[in-house]
């Protein structure tokens, strides 16, 4: 039975091309990986082989052609002692080619909710974070970090943190401390200075079925490994349909320190959290801090942990529990209000806080909210009390362009334009890499001035 | 790459021989096809065909043992159906449909199968390999002696992060086999053109990890090279390296025009060192195997394979709200 040879597309892009050259004539015998001509794409001249074995019956389509279509028959191929004339075409072996792409209609994209993207719906307990009248105690966001690790890897003996200095140097920042004492070096482990090896073999770990806490000694230095990132840990479970997870948490102190310039001074926020496959938490307070590690830990998919250095020496009140987590997704309203709505996170909140504070002596109410993750985000709080405040101001140390704040702005204005008494507001680190000099860094940073004289802006006062 | 000595090799039984044919015929012909789909517009984007590489995972593969592990670059397929991944799986994702290992949503560079213990299929090249030693790392952690096959290209040996691996590899102590499969060239720059001391196996050396060099057109050199790497391995000796000479007869990718190689050279290796070929004298000159046998084989791999096409066109494309699945696994 005659095969027919189809015209190929040699490019991801090819529609047609030129048959240029015939290598092989009617009566040839050709066989598996013979060049049987030669053909001319946008690009180059591809040399076109045999796959099936056989007889080469009629050309079809003559050398020189141009505008040849992909798929076109261009010459028939006969087995052993078959007639070109009497031949018949064997259509079954293999030779339809691909369906047209067809439109798919609106009825399809609303069916898989292609018209109206939105955030999955987060199924989020709202009871309070803690029971009333649990015990607190004052402690630190560097002692939270550290029960928290500390807590997990008791509970689960795949958990294992790696990183530079975390083990027999507790930590460049402390935040390991008596943790190699405690598990040893087996699961409290020193690596050389290679961020882009660590964090791919933190990830191969994942993937092996452990679950790696991954410290950066800074999140600038998790540049050199993004790669492994983005590319690996967060699109495998969808590249391997659902099959593979990397339950991973990378973290480590992200943003502005003090004087350390350009290279050491950025918050990576808003990078991480436009990836989809990846979460991304930013605590503020200690007890944040201990709860959302806990959940990242336990979390089956991979976690970008973003710490803050100024934060870490910070005291506050953490409920003593024998197991304490907070769930992804859900704000914390750190105080309400009914004037203005501030949305912040991580260490912004400590501008914002201070704000509202002074707000409240001129007698203007701002409802502080702390994000705490900004993948999943808890859109639904910042909604509702946009609505009940018809005002926002958004603060964050990042730069402004395509800032968490500015997502935020668009996200208000396609659900709550209504409400709206006053353009969103989005207080940001400035557009400038970080400067060395003391005056300079101020004035590149956020600042609580510039949060009040946002929302006196918005309340028109 | 020196000449084929066809001394005789008394070890060998006829069973291994008849393996080794159909392992590597399978992966050429499933490959000849998926060019061919590939033409016809039923597989997109980037398609790099394994072609004149098949001892190399052949060899390997018969060296592995349950519950090793293989990860490796975007040259992949290969890969796949010598570690016993179902060829209907892997034709139906290259086809982009529902029944392919990653239901579609993969493409031929990124598979994965749990069960067969493949962690891809990694699209960025040289990103498999600290991946490999991470996987390593894992068995050495759960105190199991089981070895990882990382797999990776004469191009991505270039790269920082597999001499960051090859570190802490040695550093420490991990079960991993770093598989240099050098075809010569990395796209279309030659390894002379990219590389000052092209002994990519004598690398290892700066860092402590054992390795040689392999004939990679020869399946059985291939399988007796990788059980001594498994052996240091399995011992808790640490990593080991094997660089295996070996040629793609096709372009880098289906797109490739080849023009920085002649069609002589191609042609020559074909004649003189094809790997499938060689198995295929063994068998006749050793009468394990008659001209009749060999073409039952033939026809039977040629079965599977168009068996595989057929499932991979008739298989449908992804549901509309397969788009929004597995982008995280449930906390």
């Amino acid at each position: 039975m005659a095969t027919e040879i189809l015209m190929p597309a040699l490019s991801p892009t090819m529609e047609e091309g030129t048959l240029a050259k015939w290598l092989v004539k009617e009566g040839d015998t050709v066989s598996s990986g013979d060049i049987l001509a030669e053909i001319e794409t946008d690009k180059a001249t591809m040399e076109f082989e045999a796959v099936d074995e056989g007889v080469m019956g009629k050309i079809l389509i003559a050398e020189g052609t141009e505008g040849v279509k992909v798929n076109t028959p261009i010459a028939m191929l006969l087995d052993e002692g078959e007639d070109a004339d009497s031949a018949t075409v064997d259509t079954a072996q293999s030779q339809q080619p691909a369906p047209a792409d067809k439109e798919q209609s609106s009825e399809d994209q609303k069916a898989a909710g292609l018209l109206h993207p939105s955030p999955a719906a987060l199924k989020i307990d709202r009871s309070p974070d803690w029971p009333e009248g649990t015990e607190m105690k004052q402690t630190t966001v560097r002692e939270a970090l550290r029960d928290a690790m500390a807590e997990e890897m008791r509970r689960d003996d795949d958990v294992f943190l790696m990183g530079e200095e975390v083990a027999e140097y507790q930590g460049a920042y402390k935040i390991s401390q008596g943790l190699l004492d405690e598990f040893g070096a087996k699961r409290v482990i020193d690596t050389p200075i290679t961020e882009h090896g660590f964090a791919g073999i933190g990830v191969g770990a994942a993937f092996g079925g452990l679950r790696p806490i991954v410290e950066f000694m800074t999140f600038n230095f998790a540049m050199q490994a993004i790669d492994q990132i983005i590319n690996s840990a967060a699109k495998t479970l969808y590249m391997s349909g659902g099959q593979m997870g990397c339950p991973i948490v990378f973290r480590g102190p992200n943003g502005a320190a003090a004087r350390v310039g350009a290279q050491h001074s950025q918050d990576y926020a808003a990078w991480y959290s436009m990836i989809p496959g990846l979460k991304v938490v930013m605590p503020y307070s200690a007890a944040d801090a201990k709860g959302l590690m806990k959940t990242a830990i336990r979390d089956p998919n991979p976690i970008i942990f973003l710490e803050n250095e100024i934060l870490y020496g910070r005291s506050f009140d953490v409920p003593v529990l024998d197991d304490f987590t907070i769930p992804f997704g859900k704000a914390k309203i750190w105080r309400e209000g009914s004037d203005v709505t501030i949305v912040s996170f991580g260490i912004g909140m400590t501008y914002a806080l201070e704000a509202a504070e002074a707000l409240a002596k001129d007698g203007i109410e701002a409802e502080v909210i702390d994000l705490r993750t900004l993948r999943p985000l808890d859109y639904e709080t910042v909604i509702e009390s946009v609505k009940k405040t018809n005002r926002c101001v958004t603060v964050e140390e990042g730069f402004p362009v395509g800032s968490i704040g500015n997502h935020l702005s668009a996200y208000i204005m396609t659900h709550a334009f209504d409400y709206l008494d006053a353009p969103v507001l989005n207080m940001t680190g400035k557009d400038v890499p970080m400067p060395y000099a003391a005056n300079l860094e101020k004035l590149a940073l956020v600042t609580t001035k510039e949060v009040i004289d946002a929302v006196k802006q918005v309340t028109y006062r | 790459m020196a000449a084929r000595k066809t001394a005789a090799k008394p070890n060998v039984s006829k069973d291994e021989l008849l393996h080794y044919y159909r392992e590597m015929l399978l992966i050429r012909r499933f490959e000849e096809k998926a060019g061919q789909l590939y033409g016809m517009g039923l597989i997109g984007g980037f398609c790099h065909l394994y072609i004149g590489q098949e001892a190399v995972v052949v060899g390997l593969e018969a060296a592995a043992e349950e519950g090793d592990k293989r990860v490796t670059s975007y040259r992949d397929h290969g890969h796949m159906l010598a570690c016993g991944m179902d060829p209907k799986g892997v034709m139906a994702e290259l086809t982009g449909r529902e029944g392919g290992y990653s239901k579609g949503k993969g493409g031929s560079m990124h598979m994965f199968s749990k069960e067969k213990h493949f962690y891809g299929g990694h699209g960025i090249v040289a990103a498999q390999v600290p991946i490999g030693a991470g996987l390593a790392f894992a068995d050495k952690y759960k105190g199991n002696d089981r070895v990882t096959f990382t797999y990776f290209g004469d191009g991505a040996a270039n790269q920082g992060q597999v001499y960051e691996s090859y570190n802490m590899a040695e550093l420490w102590d991990l079960p991993v086999i770093f598989v240099i499969e050098n075809n010569q060239y990395a796209m279309g720059t030659s390894t002379k053109r990219s590389t000052k001391s092209p002994s990519y196996w004598e690398r290892g050396a700066a860092y402590g990890i054992p390795g040689e060099e392999v004939d990679g057109m020869d399946v059985l050199a291939v399988k007796a090279a990788g059980e001594k790497a498994v052996a240091h391995c399995r011992a808790g000796k640490g990593p080991y390296i094997l660089e295996i000479k070996t040629y793609r007869y096709r372009g880098h990718s289906m797109s490739d025009p080849a023009k920085y190689r002649t069609r002589e050279e191609v042609q020559k290796m074909r004649e003189e060192r094809d790997a499938i070929e060689h198995v295929r004298e063994m068998l006749l000159q050793g009468k394990h195997a008659s001209e009749d046998d060999l073409k039952a084989i033939d026809k039977e791999i040629k079965g599977i394979v168009n068996e595989a096409a057929e499932f991979s066109k008739e298989s449908p494309e992804p549901a509309l709200d397969e788009l929004w699945t597995d982008i995280y696994a449930e906390a």
